[in-house]
Order: structure tokens, then sequence, then C-alpha cells
């Protein structure tokens, strides 16, 4: 027996949106009215600098980091096809790709910090390029440790063998915060490297 | 059915009662238009009585939008309080009224018509900002630039190579000649607002952004007014005055304030505020000393006129000759600058003509020796969080400080 | 007959009896709860805990203004108060009462079991209150100008550089910026949970063309929240990297700029009233049509008027800021599309009326506070607009005007919304009706304290009477009108002490209400009061906007018409 009603033509209950992603778009939803703040402001401090290292002398265009950020969209497009067919061996592969790359892209971003602080100078406090720069780039970079963390998390339960097939639908979900965060590099890279050099 | 429904309120809801209650803002509103809107200079900064075009304009303004939504507030409202007059219900049968879903014509209606009001507020408006904001500036206006400090106002008049603070002297149009001020508006700390509602709306002083605004009273006479924007402790106490001088008595005044600082007990000058009550204006009540504000100023009192001249009138020069010496061997030259003087600090207010103020902090309390002997000794016991640190005089010094300062006429 | 004919009867939905145990079993479930009513209950209660403490304050600024030259408290104490009292009434009184209701209300309307995320929504309420508890911890542990002081206090809008170091030393500030961080990831969280779960947990038959308004006005809240809230969190960020790490965001001595904050603050604060506005407007949805015993006006309209309204808000921050000496062009355009704002919400109110038209008004003590509610956001809405004109508003800007404007929509609209809300879903919660004596009581008392504080305050706005003065001069003419106001304030106060007492008195020993006391006819009152851990025992199927119209009118259900 059904509270309240039944209806005679009741229509099909129709699929609902997998919760996981609703949430997970919303989260990025926030996450990029975040970031388009940081931007904003990168942007209205561009060339407002009185002192200090400016943005033309100092920043080289990081093209490899760049490369391997954007490819690891890729692999991990493609380990979420692996593990919707339920190719374990595939999926964990590219999965390990992807973390790969990940790492490469801070690695890379942890080096041009270094060469930035103790060779040119530049810190947070120098100037409005350096306030600006660091904290904007450093937001992405800690959306890409957070990134990481979780798909080496993931990585480490598929290499125990607790994934499986079944899990293809969070792992999408997963997979879509690992888009945003090359996405929104896609955003920083125009604003830092190629509007504001 | 609905047999949880109380018995019948006492409270009756009768559309009768109601609509007053809703009408008491408009009432209020009208009233306050109404009441004071004289427009000439008032101890009350009541932006319905103009006397300068920015304001006037701005009051124009007001009354339309006032009465658009007065408009709407009575269709709208009226048939809010038809409808809980006329089918509010004590039947408790278990009769449903008319289930209606919605009407799409009428729901059309009601859409196009506020679109229409708005278009016309808009346009009005639009109308309205271009106008005051992008006005031109007349070659012969005078230019003002004003800083807002902590607590306290600085106006430098460029054009006569003259800074003085808290009391802002500018010439009164006429239809016959007129003479607007245009002002630069800064900040040299943190974010204030320069608003003096008779003359013009506020415009915000910043510190990374200069700001333009002007004005061009015509009724001569002191208008009150106060800093717009928290900015600290203070923000309470940064009061604003000015003064709409007729073209002579400006001339007078600047040429006055161009000199340097010399110490003249006693002179027979006017000061402005004699001048303004010769005028028939209105010395504001303000400058009566609030009892419980004062530790030791007691003796100053109500009336706010004379006693700046009085209080240093037949004093002996040589106390004066003395304070100079005091206000110049203390670090109030760190501060203070009297032009003149090696005094040149830029942290405080100017104070090379101070004795020709009426009122000092900035407005707060009427300019007379008791009154300044209690500001030097503790500046926090008139105005807390004052950025001015109690000056450890002895006594003497201090009476011998103010009677030099209120003799720099 | 509500009762009787449902079929409720014959299903054992009585709740379950307290488990017996300790107190500190019982304070331990609390505590580790998931479920989404009880979360709800902490968050309303958190929420009114505040609005006594943002109420105090309040009380303590009107006896500091009843008198010119008054000395009740220092400047510095009058500063802490105001800054205070409107960041607890925003972020700890307004933005958790609404996700109380949200909580406690979606899932039961939508015929859902739980939240999308049970642990989650834990989780932001936890968030939340920690946050509050790190504000006020500032009274002890900051603080504020100059080093003196405790709490914050610098407006509650903290416009900078007044919050740089230079000017505000010790940690006031910090403790701003930090309690709000974290009560804003808890919003996020909660906001994600409450859009997910109305658009992935409904239950068979509930298309979203038939959610109760009430849940497209929260799934709206919510969409605002998710990219209204961040703006501040990211301005946060920026503001302590600035005062602990020596950037220059808004440090004007190093070329930072003290406006941009006040565009990220607006980009936040505008949308943040209408996140705060959107819930009143929903309990006024379900409240007026049950009253009115008729269906709400223009269901369509109403939802495309809120998603028209969420849309519109994002584009209308610089109304706050006519003053900052914007072209003309820009105050042009602000001006305009804050203007065109009033077109939806009147949609709103001329649906409400509309409903109320030809109906069968029922003034029990919820629909009082939800029809008084309808006049007050009319005439706040108008002084929006004659703000909104920004000629005048260069006058009004930061004036008693301004005030009395949004305490005009904050309590006359949305705090009489919410209340309203309570008394209506008390019964659902408790099992008891609240006291209609009492609520009347308190209903008229608050009514006339409303009227009399915020009606007058108007009045020195006109006369140039400044926000944020601890003091005025006597000669300024505003005495007597600061006089009525804060009379007005102590009578709010009395009327709300009467409200707390009818909330504890009704709660122990209110008149039992059954599952659908008001006649209703949404999801929620078709279970029991109040509603079993899982809410349905068996999943609720609907066809139409008012599953229990049908229900008790099967010649002439809903169903047709949709
Ligand atoms: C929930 C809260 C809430 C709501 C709903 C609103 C709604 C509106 N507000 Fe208000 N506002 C605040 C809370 C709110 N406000 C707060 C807190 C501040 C101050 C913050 C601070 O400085 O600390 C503020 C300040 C504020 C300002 C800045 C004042 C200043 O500081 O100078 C302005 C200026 O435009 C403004 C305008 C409006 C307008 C146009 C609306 C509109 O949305 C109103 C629309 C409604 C109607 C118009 C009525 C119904 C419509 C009809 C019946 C249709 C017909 C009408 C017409 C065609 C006109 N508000
Ligand atoms: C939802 C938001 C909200 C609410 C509900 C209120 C409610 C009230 N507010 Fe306020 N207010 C703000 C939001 C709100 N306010 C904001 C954002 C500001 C700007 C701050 C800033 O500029 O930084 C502000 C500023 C502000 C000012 C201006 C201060 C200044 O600029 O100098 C004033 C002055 O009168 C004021 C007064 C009041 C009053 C009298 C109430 C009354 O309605 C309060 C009535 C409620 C109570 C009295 C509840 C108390 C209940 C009890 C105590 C229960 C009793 C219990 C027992 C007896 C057991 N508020
Ligand atoms: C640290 C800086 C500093 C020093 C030192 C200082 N002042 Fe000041 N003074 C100020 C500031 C700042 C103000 C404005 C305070 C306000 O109105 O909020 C002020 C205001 C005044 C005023 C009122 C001016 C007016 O136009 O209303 C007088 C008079 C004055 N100071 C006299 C003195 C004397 C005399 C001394 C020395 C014995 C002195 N000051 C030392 C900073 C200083
Ligand atoms: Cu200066 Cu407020
Ligand atoms: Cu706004």
């Amino acid at each position: 027996m059904a509270i309240p009603v039944v209806a005679q033509h009741l229509e099909e209950p129709g699929h609902l949106p997998n919760k996981g992603k609703v949430g997970m778009i919303c989260l990025i939803i926030g996450e990029s009215a975040i970031f388009s703040i940081f931007v904003l402001a990168y942007l209205f401090y561009i060339g407002k600098s009185q002192w200090g290292p400016q943005p033309k002398e100092v920043l080289e265009v990081p093209i490899l980091n760049t490369v391997c950020l954007l490819s690891s969209s890729l692999t991990i497009w493609l380990s979420e096809r692996a593990i919707e067919h339920n190719l374990l061996m595939t999926f964990t592969a590219w999965l390990g790709v992807t973390i790969a790359l990940g790492s490469i892209f801070l690695v890379g971003t942890g080096w041009e910090w270094y060469k930035l602080i103790y060779h040119d100078g530049l810190a947070l406090q120098t100037n409005l390029f350096g306030t600006t720069f660091y904290s904007l780039v450093g937001l992405h970079a800690s959306h890409v440790i957070i990134g990481l963390i979780m798909l080496i998390t993931l990585w480490l339960f598929a290499m125990t063998g607790h994934v499986s097939g079944k899990n293809s639908e969070r792992i999408q979900t997963l997979a879509l915060y690992w888009h945003f965060v090359d996405a929104v590099w896609v955003v920083v890279f125009a604003v830092v490297y190629v509007i504001g050099r | 059915m609905l047999h949880w429904m109380l018995k019948r309120s006492t409270f009756a809801l009768r559309s009768a009662r109601r609509l007053p209650v809703a009408a008491v803002l408009v009432g209020s509103l009208l009233f306050a238009a109404s009441a004071w809107a004289e427009n000439k200079p008032s101890p009350i900064p009541n932006m319905f009585a103009p006397v300068s075009t920015p304001a006037e304009q701005e009051f124009t303004m007001s009354m339309f939008v006032l009465g658009i939504t007065l408009g709407i507030l009575v269709v709208v409202g009226g048939s809010w309080a038809y409808v809980v007059a006329k089918y509010r219900s004590t039947d408790s049968s278990d009769v449903e009224p008319p289930q209606i879903y919605g009407s799409p014509q009428v729901e059309l209606a009601w859409t196009i018509v506020p679109v229409v009001i708005v278009v016309v507020l808009f346009l009005t408006t639009a109308r309205m900002i271009f106008s005051i904001q992008d006005h031109p500036r007349p070659k012969n206006a005078l230019d003002i630039t004003v800083v807002g400090h902590q607590f306290w106002w600085e106006y430098r008049y460029p054009q006569y190579g003259v800074v003085v603070a808290n009391e802002m002297h500018v010439p009164m149009s006429t239809p016959g000649q007129v003479r607007p001020t245009f002002m630069k508006l800064q900040s040299a700390d943190v974010w204030h607002s320069f608003w003096v509602p008779q003359l013009a709306g506020k415009v915000d002083n910043i510190p990374d952004h200069i700001n333009d605004m002007w004005i061009d009273p015509h009724v001569p006479g002191v208008y009150v007014g106060q800093c717009g924007q928290f900015c600290g402790v203070e923000h309470a106490m940064m009061l604003i005055r000015v003064y709409v001088d007729t073209p002579d008595q400006f001339q007078r005044w600047i040429t006055n304030q161009q000199q340097p600082g010399v110490e003249q007990p006693g002179a027979g000058q006017n000061t402005p505020q004699q001048v303004i009550r010769q005028q028939g204006g209105v010395v504001p009540t303000a400058l009566e000393l609030p009892a419980n504000r004062s530790g030791a100023g007691s003796g100053a009192s109500a009336g706010g006129g004379d006693q700046t001249g009085a209080g240093s009138a037949g004093q002996p020069m040589n106390q004066v000759v003395a304070g100079k010496q005091v206000f110049l061997q203390n670090a109030c030259i760190n501060c203070h600058a009297v032009q003149g003087t090696n005094a040149n600090g830029r942290f405080g207010p100017n104070l090379t003509h101070f004795g020709s103020r009426d009122t000092l902090g900035s407005g707060i309390v009427v300019n007379n020796v008791d009154n300044l002997k209690a500001w030097i000794r503790n500046p926090s016991d008139l105005k807390e969080g004052a950025l001015m640190p109690p000056m450890q005089l002895d006594e003497t010094q201090l009476e011998q400080v103010s009677l030099y300062l209120t003799s720099l006429k | 007959m509500a009762d009787a004919s449902l079929p409720i009867g014959s299903l054992d939905l009585t709740p379950e009896a307290l488990a017996e145990g300790t107190f500190r079993e019982y304070l331990h479930g609390w505590v580790t709860t998931v479920d989404h009513k009880r979360l709800g209950i902490l968050y309303v209660l958190y929420a009114l805990f505040f609005l006594v403490v943002g109420g105090a304050e309040a009380m303590i600024i009107r006896v500091q203004l009843m008198y010119p030259d008054n000395h009740f408290v220092s400047p510095e104490v009058y500063n802490r108060m105001f800054t205070m009292h409107g960041t607890t009434m925003v972020f700890l009184m307004g933005m958790p009462l609404l996700f109380g209701f949200a909580n406690y209300l979606v899932p039961l309307m939508i015929g859902a079991r739980d939240m999308a995320f049970p642990r989650l929504n834990a989780l932001s309420f936890w968030l939340t209150a920690f946050g509050g508890i790190l504000l006020y911890y500032s009274f002890i542990g900051g603080f504020g100008l100059y080093g003196q002081g405790s709490a914050p206090d610098v407006g509650w809008f903290e416009y900078a550089p007044l919050t740089t170091r230079t000017y505000s030393q010790g940690h006031a500030v910090d403790f701003w910026a930090l309690s709000l961080f974290v009560t804003g990831w808890g919003t996020l969280g909660a906001a994600i949970n409450i859009i997910t779960t109305t658009i992935s947990m409904r239950c068979k038959g509930m298309t979203m063309m038939r959610i109760p308004l009430f849940c497209w006005l929260l799934l709206c809240t919510s969409a605002l929240t998710l990219v209204a809230i961040t703006p501040l969190t990211a301005a946060q960020v920026m503001l302590e990297l600035d005062r602990y790490l020596g950037a220059h965001f808004f440090d004007t001595q190093a070329g930072g700029s003290a406006l941009i904050w006040a565009h990220f603050f607006w980009i936040f604060g505008h949308p943040e009233v209408y996140i705060l506005v959107l819930p009143a407007f929903g309990v006024a949805n379900e409240i007026i049509p049950v009253f009115s015993r008729k269906p709400a006006f223009g269901y369509t309209a109403m939802v495309a008027a809120s998603v028209g309204i969420v849309f519109i808000s994002l584009g209308v921050w610089a109304h706050h800021m006519f003053t900052v000496g914007m072209t003309s062009a820009a105050n042009a355009f602000f001006t305009l599309s804050t203007m065109i704002i009033a077109v939806p919400t009147g949609i709103k109110v001329f649906n409400w009326i509309a409903t109320m038209w030809g109906g069968k008004l029922r003034f029990a003590t919820p629909m009082l506070f939800a029809a008084t509610f309808v006049v007050h956001f009319l005439l706040s809405g108008l002084t929006g607009i004659m703000l909104s004109a920004s000629p005048w508003d260069w006058q009004l800007h930061n004036s008693y005007f301004v005030i009395a404007h949004f305490h005009y929509v904050l309590v006359g609209a949305i705090v009489f919304s919410m209340l309203a809300g309570i008394y209506y879903w008390f019964p659902k919660v408790t099992g008891r009706l609240m006291d209609e004596k009492l609520g009347k009581w308190h209903f008229w008392l608050f009514l006339i304290g409303f009227h009399l504080t915020f009606d007058f305050l108007h009045v020195p706005g006109i006369l140039g009477m400044p926000r944020w003065v601890y003091t005025y001069e006597a000669s300024r003419g505003w005495a007597s009108w600061n006089m009525i106001a804060s009379v007005g304030g102590f009578i709010q106060f009395l009327a709300s002490g009467i409200f707390v007492w009818n909330l504890l008195y009704s709660g122990l020993h209110g008149a039992e209400a059954g599952p659908d006391p008001w006649d209703a006819w949404t999801l929620e009152w078709a279970t029991s009061s109040p509603p079993p851990e899982y809410n349905f025992a068996v999943e609720p199927v609907v066809a139409s906007r008012r599953p229990l119209w049908d229900l008790k009118h099967p010649s002439d259900t809903d169903t047709q018409y949709e």
C-alpha cells in the first residue's frame, strides 16, 4: 500500500541523475567562483607593480608542464573507459600514467617557484605581481595536490584489488574533478603566461 | 472540521486598522520632508532642505521616485488590505473555495506593467546621474582638495596656497555670480566619505582613488554633515562644517588665511559666527559643549557665541609668547604646522589660523581656551580614540599654549 | 476529518520512543547523528540561539542610541556590537535557520528518506557550529583596532584598508575572516547537499515541476550559495594572505586596492541577501496557499521568477557602491540592473495576493506572520527601489535609511516568514501544537515593536544620520526618532521572550497535533508527527503538486489541471 495516491496514468519514474555526479558538479561550480575571484584579482593587478621583478622579466612559459597536465585529462579518460568495461589492468595502468603526469606538473611548478624565489627574488611580499602570481598558481597547485591524493588513494585501492567495474560511476565522479583541475589550468595559463606577460 | 482553529481571536484583523500601520512609514517620510524643509542653514542636516544644485536635483529625484513608489504602494498594498479584509473567514465548514491555478493573461499583465515603470524610473534616473556627475567645470570654479584623515578633515585650496582643517569655507553662488566649488576627494589613510546633505550627496574618500564632487550653494551660513563611511573608533565624531560665505566674506577669509600665523590676542576681528549672525543665519547649537563629554571644560558653555574672542582678550601678550615657545619646543610640531614658524608636521590638523575656527576636534566642541586645555591635556577625554596622544604638559604650559593657539586668528 | 481520512492510521508510524538510556547516550546520539531531521533541528536551535545573541547585541545598540551623547558603552564596544550583530545575524542566524528548514523539510517534501549525503550534512553542520564558536571566542582571544578591544569591530563588510595590519592590529579581523571561512565551507556543503537531494532523491512521480515551491526556492538559494559564498571565501583567503604572509591585495600603501575588496565583498554580499530572502519566499509559498485554501497562484511563473532572481541578483552588486566614484555609465547600468529585480519579485508579490484572493483566509498564527510578511516585503522592496535610484542613493547611502530598508527585509520579511514557518512546522517536528494565544501575543507585540523601530528609523536617515555612529549631538534632531526606535526594539525583545517561552511550554505541554493539523497538502503531512527516522514507511508516489489534496478530494484531484 502506497501513500498517498496511486494515479492510473502515472508516468514511469524517470531515471534520476547520479547523486555523486550532481554533487561534484555543484562543488566544481563553487570552486570555479573561487578561481574567478583570484583570476579577477590577477587581471586587475597586471602591470600595477611599481617595483620588483615584472612578469616579462622572470616568467617562462611552462610548456612541458602544460602538456603533461592537459594530456593527463586524456589518460584519465582512458582509464575511465577501461573501468567501464571492467578492464582492471588497463585502468590501473592509465591511472598510474595520470598520476605520473600530475606529479611531473607539480614538480615543474615547484621548480619554477624555486627559481623565482631564489634566483629572481620574487616572493609573495615583493610586489603585487608576486602576491597575485603565487596565490593564483598556488591555489591551482593546491587543487592538483588534492586531486593527486585522491587519485593515489584510488590507485592503491585498485592495486589491492578493491576496485571493480561496479565503481565506475564513482570513478567518473572523481575524474570529473581532475578534468576541472585541468580546465582551470587552461584559464590560469592564459591569464598568467599569455595575457599577463 | 477545522476543529483546530481557535475561537475567534480577540485581536480582530481588520483592514481599517492595518492600513494606517502600513502607512506610518510613508507618513513619517512626508513629515520629515515638510517639517524642516526650509532651505536655509540648519543644525539638522536634512537632505530634503537642499541649498545647492546637486542636492536640489537629488531632492527632485527623490520626490519623483517617492511619488511612483507611493503609487505602487497604494495599489498593491491596497489590494493586499482588501484581500485580507474581504476574504478573512471564520467559516469552519468543509467547503473549499474555488481552486484557481493561475491565469496567463493576468500574469502577463503584471509582468509588463512593472517593466514599463522600471523603464520610466531608469530613464529619469539616468538623466539625473549624467546631469549631476558629468557637470562641466566652469573656468572660475574654486578648487578644493578634501583629504580625509582618521577623524578629521583637511582642506587644501591649491589656487590660493592655503591649507586649513575641519572648517571649510566656500563662496556662495548668486544668480548673477555663479562660482561653484569643485572638490577632489582623497584619503590619507582609510576609507571616508564626504557628506553634507544640504549641499550634495556623499562621495567617498578612498586611499587608492581620487574622486570628484561639486557644489554651488545659494544661501550663506554654516552647513553640517559628517563622515559617511566607517573609518575606525571615532567615525561618529568626524564631523564636517562647511561655511558658505558671501563672495566678499570669502575673499576676506581667504586673504587672511594666506597670511602666516601671527598671534593677535584679543584682535577685534569678527569671528565667523558673529558674521553669520549679522546675516541672520543660524549658529548651530551643536557648538554647545555636551556636559557629560567634558572633563574640565565645564566653564565653557551655552550660546556658542563670543568666548572665542573673549577668552584671550586682555590676556597679557607675554603669556601668549610663552605659549608659542611651549608649542615649538614640544612634540606638537611633529604633527602640526603653523605657517611662519618651524612647525610643519603633516600628521595632524594645520593650526596656522586655529584661533579663527569656531570648533575644535573636527567640530565636536566649541573652540575656546577651556576646551582647548581639556583637549591638549588628554584628547581622549573629548574624543576617545583620537590619534593625538596626551601631551603631558603642566597646567601653566597648558594655559599658555592654549592662549597661544586661540590667538592665531 | 483530516486525520481520519488518511490511510496513515493503518500504518505503524509512531515515532521511535526515545531510546532508553543515559543522558550521555542521548547526547551522543545527537552529536553523532546523520539524520536530516535531527540535523535540521540542530541547525534551527543553533540559529535561534544566535538570534538571541544577535538580538542582545541589537539591544545594546538601541540602548546606546536612545539618547544623544549617551555613554552607555564606549565607542570601541559599540563598534564591536554592530559588527558582531550584523555578522551574527547574517551568518550565524539567517543562514543556519534556512538550512535548518531545508534539512528538515526538503527530504520530507519530495518523499525521500534522507539527504543525498548524510555524512556531509553532519560535517556541514559541525563546521558551521565550529565557525560560530570561533567567532565568539574572539571576545576572549582577539584584539581589535589599535590593539584594543577584542571582537571584530570594523563592520560586517570589513572595508579595506581598515582591515590591514596597519590599521587593525591584534587578531579581531583574523577571527572574523577565519571563522567565516569555516562556516563558508559548511554552507557550501549544505548547499551541495540540498541541490543534490532535490535533483536526485525525488520519489516516484515527483517531477521537477511538481516539487513544492519551497523546494524550488531552496534549490535556487543553494545554487546562489554555490556562486556567492565562494567569492567571499576567496576574498578572505586574500585578506589573510595580506595579514599573515605580507601580500598586498588590499594594502593601499603598496599599490593594493581598497576598491577591489569592496567589489569582492558585494559580489558576495548582494546575492547573500537573496540567499536569505528566497527561503523566506519559500515558507510563504507553503503557508499562504494552505491558509487560503487555494493552490499557489501561477506555480510556473513563481518558479521562473525565482530562477530569474537568481540570475539577475548576480549582476547588481555595485548598487552598494554608488558613491565610490564609478563612471556615470556604470552607475546607470547598476541602477538599471537593480531596478529590473523588481519585475520578478513583483510577480511573486502579486501571486501571493492572488493566491489569497477569493480564498477562505484562516488567520492562525502562521498565517498572521506570512500575510504580514507580504506587506513588509512590498514596503522594503519599494525603499530598495528608492535606494537604487543612484542620485538619491548618494544621499541615502550609509544612512539610517539604509538600515531601515534592510531591517525591513531582514526582520519584517525574513524573520517574520521564518517565524511563520516555525509556528507552521512545529507540530510536525514535535508532535505538539504551539499555543495560539501566546502566538497571537507574540505576533502583535512583535509587529508593533517592529514598526516602531524600523518605520521610524527611515526618518533620521533622511535627516542625515549616518550608520555606525556610537552617539550623536542633540541639535541634530535625531533624538526622538531614535528614542521611538529603541522603545520598539525593547518591545521586540519582550515579544521574543514570549516566543521562547511558547516554544518551551508548547514543546512540553502543547496539544497533540496529529499528522496533519493544518489540513495541508504536501508530503510532509502524510507521515506521523514527528516523522519516524525513515520518514515514510512506504516510499510515496505522487501524481500532482498537492498529493494530499488529491487524496482528500478524490473526485476533484489536481492531476487534471497540470
Ligand atoms: C534579504 C535582504 C534584502 C532584500 C530582499 C533586498 C532587496 C532589495 N534591495 Fe537591499 N539591502 C539589503 C538587504 C536586502 N535588500 C541589505 C542587508 C543592505 C545593506 C547592506 C549594508 O550596507 O550593510 C541593502 C542595501 C541596498 C542598497 C544599497 C544602499 C546603500 O548602502 O547605499 C540598495 C541600492 O540599490 C538596495 C536595493 C534593493 C532593491 C532594489 C531590492 C529589490 O530586490 C526589491 C524588489 C522588490 C520590490 C520592488 C517590491 C515588489 C515589487 C512590485 C510590487 C512590483 C512593482 C514595483 C516596481 C515596478 C518598482 N539595497
Ligand atoms: C537577519 C539580520 C538582522 C536582524 C534580524 C536584525 C535585527 C535587529 N537589528 Fe540589525 N543589523 C543587521 C542585521 C540584522 N539585524 C546587519 C547586517 C547590520 C549591519 C551591521 C554593520 O553595519 O556592520 C545591522 C545593524 C543594525 C543597526 C545599526 C548599527 C549601526 O550602524 O550603528 C541597528 C540600530 O538600531 C540594528 C538594530 C536591530 C534591531 C533593534 C533588531 C531587532 O529586530 C532584534 C530583535 C530580536 C531580538 C530582540 C531577539 C532577542 C531575543 C531574546 C533576547 C530572547 C529573550 C529570551 C528570553 C527572555 C528567555 N541593527
Ligand atoms: C602624534 C601626533 C600629534 C602630536 C604630537 C600632537 N598632536 Fe595635536 N592633533 C593630532 C591629530 C591626529 C589631531 C586630530 C584629532 C582629531 O580631530 O581626531 C590633532 C588635533 C589637535 C588640535 C585640534 C585641531 C582642530 O582643528 O580641531 C589641536 C588644537 C592640537 N592638536 C594641538 C596640539 C598641541 C598643542 C600639541 C602639543 C602639545 C599637539 N597637538 C601634539 C596629532 C598630534
Ligand atoms: Cu571618516 Cu568615518
Ligand atoms: Cu544589494
